[in-house]
């Protein structure tokens, strides 16, 4: 009996599976069980960096939903965040358990995200940016000066979180836990969309008249994807509170805002996937352009280490202008080629 | 009763009159074609049908319901669908989904059963999906399903426009300018489609063309609109012979006197 060659689907459900072939499930398997396996193995400093992996992929993907998807630019995801950590380190803070202050930390940045996603009923582009960034300014605002709450510049500190008396105090826990909530993240943005919500939010991107012929609310479909943005980014800004135990003001500034904005556009926008290489990516990139600059300075002796250290900031850029000449359509475009390459290997087409 | 009333419609551009008491009929299982020269408001009047526009003046009523009080995402679950002069198409979705957007009106599962992607969801999906590659094989899109729109050729896109409009099951289509920009083959194509949209399924359609050889032959009724006024309306024999239409077409000897 022969096996059949390629895919061939029999029904519109097998089609639209997230991985519909076999030998993609099975990649997804062990991808996942060397998550799992692999920070045991190694020194909590890069479990450490996994744990913020997974943190930013949370932020991405949720940015993505917004931008990516729905088109609206937002300069103020890294303040949404910060909403979410600071719910998190203020309910805390009441004793109020993990499992219900994850969720109450989305809510909360959900809100703030409609609040500030109003303007996007008349504003498009450029000018929506601006007004995120008023959004961004605002929250920041808020977060140093309303001290009874917020702590002010002292910041906030929290414990460990808890699930049923399981305390995740260590960075091997932290992974789990950070790797569970990005895994369920990912499923949700990738189900919204292949379905109708996601479908109207590029509708809304691509051509706003015509999504308002089909059948579009444009002002609730805006709202709805800065809700959902901003609930996923208060999730991951909640995690983000309870792994660095201690948050301040300046920790989501402007400079978080971009570095999600600089995520999913090295990713490629509008691709889930592509804002977890971009996640992954420029969360890699600080960390190995410390190793490169030390192994400089080892080399050259006495202490370039310093200078060095500018450098990076430098090189930082500069890699991410190139990415931008040379992989306009980001990482996912490239990963697309890649397979669509080895799909015939040895035989070219 | 006709299926498309307008009666009395004015819209105006600060101060300029693009549209002065337009009165027509639709009857149901028509094909009506709104012609006129450039810049005569023929697009304008599918504007203020379709929600785009909002007259100062007058009424439009679709099957006995007042249109112009309705916000314009639900004037489609009323039974309204059209397609644009220009390429309007999600030009980043597939064509497939481009025509799931089209069912948006019709798919009623929420945001969570979405998310989770599970039970009604999953089933309405599939239903739908049914429904539009329907669509897709009476329109020959099925190669280019999934492709992405904004990359197929002009002509395949107009065609997807088209099945955008159908997936979502209107009552009244309003096609605006569909042939325009094709090549005898593809324009022959479309009108097929149009009479097939029309005899076949019993849809309602309403046509702005420029290509007279397609309006004479394909429309019942024909409304002839001039400077945003009706000029004739009638059967296409009528109104090409109506002296008054051919001197908006052709311009007439004292056409200069009247300070055309």
């Amino acid at each position: 009996m022969q096996d059949k060659c390629g895919l061939f689907f029999c029904s519109y459900r097998a089609e639209s599976a997230l991985f519909p072939s076999g030998f993609q499930r099975a990649c997804l398997a062990a991808f996942l069980l060397a998550l799992v396996i692999i920070p045991l193995g190694i020194n909590s400093y890069y479990v450490s960096i996994l744990c913020l992996m997974n943190i930013a992929v949370i932020g991405a993907v949720s940015l993505n939903l917004l931008t990516g998807l729905c088109g609206q630019i937002s300069l103020g995801h890294g303040a949404f965040f910060g909403v979410g950590a600071y719910t998190a380190g203020i309910l805390a803070a009441k004793g109020v358990p993990f499992l219900l202050v994850l969720p109450a930390s989305g809510a909360v940045a959900a809100m703030a995200g409609m609040a500030f996603g109003l303007p996007s009923l008349r504003l498009k582009g450029i000018y929506l940016a601006i007004a995120s960034l008023a959004a961004q300014l605002i929250l920041e605002y808020v977060f140093l000066h309303w001290e009874s709450m917020t702590g002010g510049s002292n910041g906030l500190m929290l414990m460990a979180p808890e699930i049923f008396g399981l305390k995740f105090d260590s960075d091997i826990k932290m992974f789990y836990l950070t790797l569970g909530v990005a895994a369920l993240t990912v499923l949700a943005v990738s189900n919204i969309t292949r379905t109708r919500p996601g479908r109207a939010f590029v509708a809304i991107r691509d051509h706003y008249l015509s999504a308002e012929i089909v059948g579009v609310n444009l002002f609730a479909g805006k709202l709805q994807a800065f809700g959902l943005s901003s609930f996923l980014a208060g999730v991951g800004g909640c995690l983000w509170a309870h792994y660095t135990n201690f948050i301040t003001p300046e920790q989501f500034n402007i400079g978080l805002s971009i570095n999600y904005l600089a995520m999913i556009i090295i990713g490629g926008l509008g691709s889930v996937l592509g804002a977890i290489f971009g996640a992954v990516f420029l969360t890699v990139l600080p960390e190995a352009l410390n190793a490169v600059a030390a192994l400089a300075g080892q080399m050259l002796g006495g202490d370039p280490t310093a200078s060095l250290a500018a450098l990076k900031g430098g090189v930082f850029g500069l890699v991410l202008t190139l990415f931008l000449i040379f992989e306009p359509d980001g990482l996912a475009q490239r990963w697309r080629m890649a397979k669509a390459y080895w799909k015939l290997y040895p035989f070219a087409h | 009763m006709p299926l498309l009333d307008v009666s009395d419609v004015t819209l105006t551009f600060k101060g300029i009159a693009a549209l002065v008491s337009v009165c027509f009929q639709v009857e149901e299982g028509q094909i009506v074609s709104l012609i006129g020269p450039n810049g005569a408001g023929k697009t304008s009047m599918l504007n203020c049908i379709s929600g785009r526009y909002h007259p100062e003046a007058g009424s439009i009523t679709l099957g006995g319901s007042e249109l112009l009080t309705v916000p314009t995402h639900r004037r489609t679950s009323m039974g309204l669908s059209r397609t644009f002069q220009n390429i309007a198409l999600f030009r980043g979705l597939s064509v497939l989904d481009n025509l799931m957007v089209g069912r948006h009106a019709q798919l009623k599962y929420g945001l969570l059963s979405s998310i989770l992607y599970f039970g009604a969801a999953r089933r309405a999906e599939d239903a739908h999906r049914r429904r539009v590659e329907e669509i897709i094989d009476f329109l020959n899109l099925s190669p280019y399903r999934h492709q992405p729109a904004g990359l197929l050729p002009y002509g395949l896109q107009k065609r997807v426009e088209l099945g955008r409009a159908l997936a979502a099951e209107p009552r009244l289509l309003l096609l605006d300018e569909p042939m325009a920009g094709m090549n005898l083959e593809e324009t022959e194509d479309m009108a097929r489609f149009v009479l097939d949209i029309n005899e076949e399924w019993g849809l309602t359609v309403l046509l702005v063309e420029h290509d007279m050889g397609v309006v004479m032959n394909i429309s019942h009724q024909v409304v002839v609109l001039d400077f945003g006024q009706v000029l004739a309306q009638g059967a296409p024999e009528a109104v090409q012979a109506d002296p008054k239409v051919l001197a908006a077409y052709l311009g007439s000897e004292d056409a200069t006197f009247l300070g055309r």
